[in-house]
């Protein structure tokens, strides 16, 4: 395990104390802007260790969705394109396709994936596209205000089901790494609720494969983060994540659904722990 | 004789002209999915529709034969993002569609131009609206000429007329989104995509050319900075500086303006037309001077930038004007603001993929303008 001052990314501090945690160098130093107890802020820095740790920072091209999200490029230090609301899949595909050395992934929202990118997310993953899908799973329309997604629970209430989602008029939430686990061209599909420091070094884990599906050409890969928006949600930061392990892990349950991706053999340089390369 | 305003410049506009092949029957078609691939296109994206079906079966064969990317999409939604994904990483991109699958693109179209990225989209044109026909019809010319998506954004439009032309295109198409960083249209039409006629068109490509920007996010390489695509300016003041620089940009462009002129110089009578609607007016011009009528003939050959200037300069000197396309009247608006009231112009139009005999165009023609 190296040190984490080879890779500062601000001044090694020239006193005797010992860096022990520093933002990935794959990450700007501008200031997140997501709300209070938001999930999204964990996942981008997951994305950027991710990055880091693979070594991918001079050949990724990162999609970013409409959503919350919409501003992930400020806060990444690799190339990024900014997609129209859904279609990070269909811009992803093509970056990929162009030049298959690249690392190409796409981050999104549910609204963005589950609901009008419906469609490019399955035929991407129909055509065992070789990109990496971060899906950011909070059940609702963060961005616009909190209505109600095709993946708010039943019963839940947001701004346009202020009587709560009644399925028997709206439908049931879609599950969607179940759903495209019956696609073969995926290689790996998991999901995981962002609750605890152990479920992050889960996802961690579950990136780790993901993103070696592509890597390693053998197709698709999606990790789906059960996530919070306290915010629409009417929730303080820690009852959002008590609400996650309590009810929402009851409609979509964690777990690997697709694994096509043997086991990291000889793993990359600084991946020998689930905490990734800063500890 | 075709007028250019500007000299072309570029490789690729000069590749697709020499070496010149034996002329063969070639289809409209062909000829365009033929000229894609001469102009360096490194990508096609494209979902099924009639009238342009060959291009995307073309393509299939040659892109992955010449190591390029073909392929089809689950929707012209996803085709149109592909295109923006593939341009946005620095690659020549191309789809083509007619009508109904345009329309579905206008919204990627708006974030293409919105993110400046050049590409081009060939609309083979059926009739309208809804599922309308398959016939041919010019009834997208404000859709593509005028915006078609939403916000302030301006395309080249190119518009051919003959099947070497639809071969030509093409590549003028690519050099132009290029030079202003902007998307362009051919835009053509059932009658040309389908017809087969002699025309110089290879079955041979030299190697592509990949020219490198700065601007493209590409993976950064060597790079010291990343570089980011997206039209998303919150503030303001920072749209409105960004929506200034795309329209000096269509300003600047307003130079590339190409048409095409015959039996102008004595003509009393300028018929206004382009496209598949240029050549039966042709027929009609020729005839009406046959009986001593003296028409002449103006075809724009860029929709946009328009012609505007030469049309101005001869209102002044004609007796008037005459628009004739396959639609309700869609160009003669820009002929009727280019004369601005120095000549009356008139419009005739057939929709619903009917084509007028050249007879009827005749007698329409000699009718509106008689002493
Ligand atoms: C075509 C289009 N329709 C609607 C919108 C408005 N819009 C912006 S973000 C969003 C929903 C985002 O929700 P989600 O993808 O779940 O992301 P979150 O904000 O929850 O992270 C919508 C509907 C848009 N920008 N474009
Ligand atoms: S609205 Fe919700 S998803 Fe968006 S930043 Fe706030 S907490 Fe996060
Ligand atoms: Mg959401």
């Amino acid at each position: 395990m190296h040190s984490c001052a080879d890779n500062l990314v601000t001044d090694t501090p020239d006193d005797e104390f010992e860096c022990v945690a520093h933002r990935p160098n794959s990450m700007s130093d501008k200031p997140l802007h997501y709300c209070p107890g938001c999930t999204h802020g964990i996942i981008h820095r997951l994305v950027g260790e991710m990055v880091d740790e693979f070594g991918l920072l001079d050949r990724t091209v990162g999609i970013c969705p409409v959503g919350c999200a919409v501003f992930a490029y400020e806060y990444f230090e690799f190339d990024s394109i900014e997609a129209s609301h859904g279609r990070a899949p269909a811009v992803a595909t093509a970056v990929k396709r162009a030049d298959p050395r690249r690392f190409v992934f796409t981050y999104q929202g549910d609204g963005d994936l589950a609901a009008i990118g419906t469609a490019e997310t399955v035929h991407a993953a129909a055509r065992g596209e070789r990109i990496t899908v971060f899906f950011v799973n909070n059940g609702i329309y963060g961005m616009t205000g909190g209505q109600m997604a095709p993946t708010s629970l039943p019963g839940q209430k947001t701004t346009t089901s202020p009587g709560g989602r009644d399925p028997a008029l709206t439908g049931h939430p879609i599950a969607v790494c179940e759903m495209l686990s019956t696609l073969p061209g995926v290689a790996f599909a998991a999901r995981v609720p962002l609750t605890s420091p152990k479920n992050v070094n889960l996802a961690r884990r579950y990136m780790r494969k993901a993103i070696r599906a592509q890597l390693e050409n053998i197709g698709y890969g999606i990790v789906e983060f059960l996530s919070t928006c306290p915010v629409q949600w009417g929730l303080t930061p820690i009852a959002a994540m008590k609400h996650i392990d309590a009810d929402v892990i009851k409609v979509y349950p964690p777990g690997v659904f697709v694994d096509r991706v043997p086991d990291a053999r000889a793993a990359p340089v600084g991946a020998e722990t689930d905490a990734g390369s800063s500890t | 004789m075709i007028v250019t305003t500007r000299q072309p410049v570029s490789t690729s506009e000069r590749a697709v002209r020499t070496p010149a092949p034996a002329k063969r029957l070639v289809k409209g078609n062909e000829a365009l999915a033929l000229g894609a691939v001469a102009a360096g296109a490194e990508c096609f994206f494209g979902y099924p529709i009639t009238p342009q079906n060959e291009v995307p079966e073309i393509l299939s064969y040659w892109m992955p034969k010449l190591g390029r990317v073909f392929l089809q999409a689950e929707s012209e939604v996803a085709s149109i993002n592909m295109v923006y994904g593939a341009a946005a990483a620095g690659h020549r991109a191309m789809t083509s569609s007619s009508s109904p699958g345009i329309s579905l693109m206008m919204e990627g179209l708006s974030y293409i131009a919105g993110a400046r990225l050049p590409c081009v989209i060939a609309n083979v044109m059926r009739g309208g609206p809804g599922l309308g026909n398959i016939a041919p019809s010019q009834g997208d010319y404000f859709q593509a000429v005028k915006g078609g998506g939403h916000g302030d954004y301006r395309c080249i439009v190119l518009a051919p007329w003959n099947v070497q032309e639809m071969y030509e295109l093409p590549a003028l198409a690519f050099d132009l989104a290029e030079r202003y960083r902007m998307p362009a249209f051919v835009l053509t039409d059932a009658v040309l995509g389908s017809m087969l006629e002699p025309a110089r068109v290879p079955l041979e490509f030299p190697p592509l050319v990949r020219r490198e920007q700065d601007w493209t996010a590409c993976g950064r390489g060597n790079r010291a900075h990343k570089n980011v695509v997206h039209s998303l300016y919150l503030d303001p003041e920072v749209l409105s500086a960004k929506c200034e620089e795309l329209q000096a940009t269509y300003r600047r462009a307003a130079c590339e303006v190409r048409f095409d002129e015959r039996l102008i110089d004595d003509a009393q009578v300028v018929v206004v037309a382009f496209g598949i609607s240029a050549r039966l007016a042709l027929s009609a011009v020729s005839a009406l001077r046959r009986r001593g009528e003296k028409f002449g003939l103006l075809r724009p050959i860029t929709l946009f930038p328009f012609p505007s200037e030469r049309l101005s300069a001869l209102a002044k000197r004609v007796r008037g004007m005459m628009v004739f396309e396959l639609n309700s009247g869609q160009m003669v608006e820009d002929v009727r603001l280019a004369a601005n009231g120095a000549c009356p112009v008139e419009f005739f139009g057939k929709m619903g993929g009917v084509l007028p005999p050249p007879e009827e165009l005749v007698e329409v023609f000699s009718k509106r303008f008689a002493r």
